[in-house]
C-alpha cells in the first residue's frame, strides 16, 4: 500500500496577480484518509481542481493516478470521483434518477450497481424522492452515491459536510473509513478542525500555502512549540491579560469558560499561579490540556 | 452514445416535470401566432370617416355612396361643422374626414366641382394606404360622372374605349392578405427565438446550479454535453414548427404549397443559427436572466433587419448591406417562397446556402468559445 496516488510538485496558481496556490507540494498513498485544513478561500478548491484538471497550473505540476493531471485529465476524472461543496445535484430528479443519469454518463447501464451504490450510502428505500425534498444529510449522501457510481480508487471531497448536522456529518465519516478500508484514496477539505481530526494526515494551508502535512498526532508534537494548560481563572479578561505578559507563555486565548495557555516546555504550573498572584488575581486552577489540531493552526498561522 | 444519451434522458424528464416550461413553450408560440395573424395587419378596411356635406343634394349623396360601396370606408360621423370634424379627427375617432362645399351641384354642372378629403397622417402605413383608396375611389367616381356627362350630350359611350387599360394579376396571395406575409414570418421568429433562449437557459441553468462542475469532472466530452442538452429542444422547437404552420394553414388559410420535407429541412438549417446564438449567450452568461438579455439583444434587431415586417427593399442601403449578416432574413425568404410560392430549392438555393453556411459559423464560433474547462 505504498503506491503513490497522488503526487504534486511545486503546484502555483496565479489569478492575476493574485496567487490562489503557492507552491505546494505533498503525496498521498493509495488508501490514506488526507484532510486539507484551512479557512475558506486559502486555495483548498483551486488544489483539487489542478489535480481533477479543471484549471492548469501556472507552475509545478501533479501526477494522479499516475496520469498527468491536466495533460491527461480525461484519465484522471474516469478514475477519480468528485464531490463538491454545492452537492451538485438536480433538484427536480428523484434519487435514482440522478444516479442513473451519473451513472450512464460513467457507462454503466445494470441496476445492480446503482443498487450497490444505494446500500453503500444508506439511500435504499428513497430512490423515489424529488432530490429539492431531501434533507441536507440525504443530499450529501446523494452527492456521495454519485461521486461513487463509478468505483473510482480515488476520492476528491471538497467541504462535503458543510451545512449538515453534526450526527449526519459523524454518519458520513464512518461512510468514508469503509471506504478507505476497502483501499479508496480520500482528499478531504474542511474547516471544521474537529474533521481534520479524522484523517489520517492533515495538511494545513494559509494564504495559498501548504504549511505542514503531517498525522494530527505528528503535527501537535512539532508544531505547537509548549505545553497546553487549561487555566480556570476569574474574571477571566484580567486573567488573559496577567497570563499573555508571563515569563514563558506562547499564546493564551479564550475557551468556553476558561482560557487555553500554550507555555513553554517546563515552565510548571507555580509559574504560571504566580504570575497571576503578581496582578493581584487569585491563583487559578490549572489542568494539563490536550492539544488539538486548532492549536495547531493556530501557532503555524502565526 | 450513451453518454449522449443519458444526458437527453434526463433532459427529457426535467422537461416533463417542469410543466410551466412545458406549455409556456407550447402555447406561446399559438399566442404570438394569433397576435400577428391579428394584429400585425396592414390590410385596410373600414376606416372611419366624417363626413361634412354641406350640400345635401343628390349629388353630394351620389359621392358619398361610391365611398361606401367601396369597402375601405365607413361613414361613421355626419358633422355639421369643420370644428367638430377637427375634433373627431384629433380624438382619433375618425382617421378621415370628406368636405363636400354648398355649391357642389352647381359647380358640378358646370365641371369645376372640388371636395376635400382630410386625412389623418400621424400613422404613415394607414395614412398612405387610405389616401391611395380615397384618391382611387375619387378618380373612379370623377370618370362615371364624365362618361354620364358625355352620354347626356349624346355620344355613344359604347364606342369610347380608354386607349390603356392595365390589368393587374396578383400571384400566389391574390386577396394581397397581410396574415400570409406574416405566418410565415412568425414561424421564422418563434423557431429562433424558442431555440435561442431555450439552449442558453438550459446550458447556464447547469452552472447556475452548480452541476455543470460535477458535469465537467466525468468523462462527458463538450460536445456531448452541448448536443444531448439541446436535441430535446430542437425536437421542441419543430414541434412548434409543426403547430404554427398547422394554426396558420387551417385556421389562418395560409396555403403550404412547397415540399413539406424541404420546408422541414430549411428550418433545420435556421436551428443552426438559433442554437449557436443560443451557445453563444450561455458562454457570456452566467444567470439564466443574463442569457435571456443576451438572447433578447440579438433578436431584436434580427427581427426588423430580417423583413419580418417591414420589407428589406425600403430600407437605407447601410441596413440592406447589415441584413446580409442575419439569418433570418434569409428563412424569411425562404419559408414565404415554400409556403406561399410552392416553389422548390432551384428557385431558393442561394438563400439556402446562405443560411447553411451562416449556420455553421454562428455554431462553430459559439462551440469553440464553449470551453469544458472552467478556467
Amino acid at each position: 500500500m505504498t503506491e503513490t496516488v497522488i503526487a504534486a510538485e511545486n503546484l502555483t496558481r496565479r489569478f492575476g496577480d493574485f496567487t490562489a496556490v503557492d507552491h505546494v507540494t505533498f503525496s498521498v498513498r493509495a488508501g490514506e484518509i488526507v484532510g486539507y485544513l484551512g479557512p475558506n478561500g486559502c486555495g483548498k478548491t483551486t488544489t483539487i481542481r489542478m489535480l481533477l484538471g479543471l484549471l492548469e497550473p501556472s507552475e509545478g505540476r501533479a501526477t494522479v493516478l499516475g496520469f498527468d493531471a491536466f495533460r491527461q485529465s480525461e484519465d484522471v476524472r474516469a478514475r477519480a470521483g468528485y464531490m463538491s461543496q454545492k452537492f451538485a445535484l438536480y433538484d427536480d430528479l428523484t434519487v435514482l434518477e440522478n444516479l442513473t443519469f451519473y451513472g450512464g454518463v460513467y457507462g454503466l447501464r445494470e441496476r445492480r450497481r446503482l443498487d450497490e451504490t444505494l446500500d453503500l450510502v444508506g439511500l435504499r428505500g428513497r430512490e423515489r424522492d424529488l432530490t429539492r425534498d431531501l434533507a441536507a444529510g440525504f443530499r450529501q449522501r446523494l452527492a456521495l452515491a454519485i461521486a461513487l457510481v463509478h468505483r473510482p480508487k480515488l476520492l476528491f471531497l471538497d467541504e462535503p459536510t458543510s451545512g449538515v448536522d453534526p450526527t449526519a456529518r459523524r454518519a458520513f465519516w464512518d461512510l468514508i473509513y469503509g471506504l478507505a478500508g476497502e483501499g479508496v484514496t480520500v482528499l478531504v477539505t474542511t474547516h471544521y478542525m474537529d474533521e481534520a481530526e479524522y484523517c489520517g494526515r492533515v495538511g494545513v494551508m494559509r494564504d495559498g500555502q501548504l504549511l505542514a502535512m503531517d498525522t494530527p498526532a505528528a503535527l501537535k508534537a512539532s508544531v505547537i512549540p509548549g505545553e497546553v494548560w487549561e487555566a480556570h481563572i476569574q474574571p477571566l479578561e484580567a486573567g488573559l491579560e496577567a497570563l499573555r505578559e508571563a515569563d514563558g507563555v506562547l499564546r493564551v486565548g479564550l475557551s468556553g469558560d476558561h482560557l487555553r495557555v500554550i507555555a513553554r516546555r517546563g515552565l510548571g504550573a507555580e509559574s504560571l499561579r504566580r504570575a497571576a498572584q503578581a496582578r493581584g488575581l487569585t491563583a487559578p486552577r490549572l489542568e494539563r490540556g490536550e492539544p488539538t489540531l486548532e492549536d495547531v493552526f493556530l501557532a503555524l498561522a502565526r | 452514445m450513451n453518454r449522449l444519451l443519458s444526458i437527453i434522458r434526463k433532459e427529457f424528464i426535467q422537461i416533463t416535470r417542469d410543466r410551466r416550461t412545458l406549455v409556456i413553450i407550447l402555447v406561446i408560440p399559438i399566442m404570438q401566432l394569433f397576435l400577428m395573424g391579428y394584429s400585425a395587419t396592414t390590410d385596410i378596411r373600414n376606416v372611419p370617416l366624417a363626413v361634412l356635406d354641406q350640400c345635401r343634394c343628390a349629388e353630394s349623396r351620389a359621392l358619398l355612396d361610391a365611398y361606401r360601396a367601396a369597402d375601405y370606408f365607413r361613414l361613421a360621423y355626419s358633422v355639421q361643422s369643420e370644428a367638430e370634424l377637427r375634433a373627431l379627427i384629433e380624438r382619433g375617432d375618425a382617421r378621415a374626414g370628406i368636405l363636400i362645399p354648398p355649391d357642389y351641384n352647381t359647380a358640378l354642372a358646370r365641371g369645376e366641382a372640388q371636395v376635400a378629403f382630410i386625412l389623418d397622417g400621424s400613422d404613415a402605413t394607414a395614412g398612405s394606404t387610405t389616401l391611395a383608396s380615397a384618391t382611387l375611389v375619387g378618380q373612379q367616381h370623377a370618370t362615371a360622372l364624365m362618361f354620364e356627362k358625355l352620354e347626356r350630350s349624346g355620344v355613344d359611350i359604347s364606342r369610347l374605349q380608354p386607349p390603356l387599360e392595365v390589368r393587374t394579376r396578383v400571384w400566389y396571395n391574390p386577396d394581397l392578405v397581410s396574415s400570409h406575409f406574416m405566418i410565415p414570418g412568425v414561424i421564422g421568429m418563434i423557431l429562433y427565438a424558442v431555440t435561442a433562449v431555450l439552449t442558453a437557459s438550459a446550458i447556464v441553468r447547469e452552472r447556475e446550479r452548480g452541476t455543470i462542475e460535477q458535469l465537467i469532472v466525468t468523462p462527458i466530452r463538450p460536445w456531448e454535453l452541448v448536443v444531448g442538452k439541446i436535441i430535446p429542444y430542437v425536437l421542441l422547437a419543430f414541434v412548434d414548427t409543426l403547430e404554427v404552420m398547422a394554426i396558420g394553414h387551417w385556421w389562418f388559410g395560409v396555403p403550404v404549397r412547397g415540399d413539406l420535407t424541404l420546408i422541414l429541412a430549411c428550418s433545420g438549417l435556421l436551428l443552426l443559427s438559433g442554437l449557436g446564438i443560443g451557445l453563444f449567450a450561455s458562454t457570456i452568461a452566467n444567470t439564466q436572466q443574463e442569457a435571456m438579455l443576451t438572447v433578447w439583444m440579438t433578436l431584436l434587431p434580427s427581427i426588423f433587419l430580417s423583413g419580418f415586417f417591414f420589407p428589406l427593399e425600403a430600407m437605407p442601403q447601410v441596413l440592406q448591406w447589415i441584413s446580409y449578416i442575419v439569418p433570418l432574413r434569409y428563412y424569411l425568404v425562404i419559408i414565404r417562397a415554400l409556403l406561399i410560392k410552392g416553389v422548390g430549392l432551384a428557385a431558393i438555393w442561394p438563400e439556402t446556402l446562405a443560411l447553411a453556411v451562416f449556420g455553421l459559423l454562428i455554431l462553430g464560433a459559439a462551440a469553440l468559445r464553449f470551453r469544458k474547462r472552467l478556467d
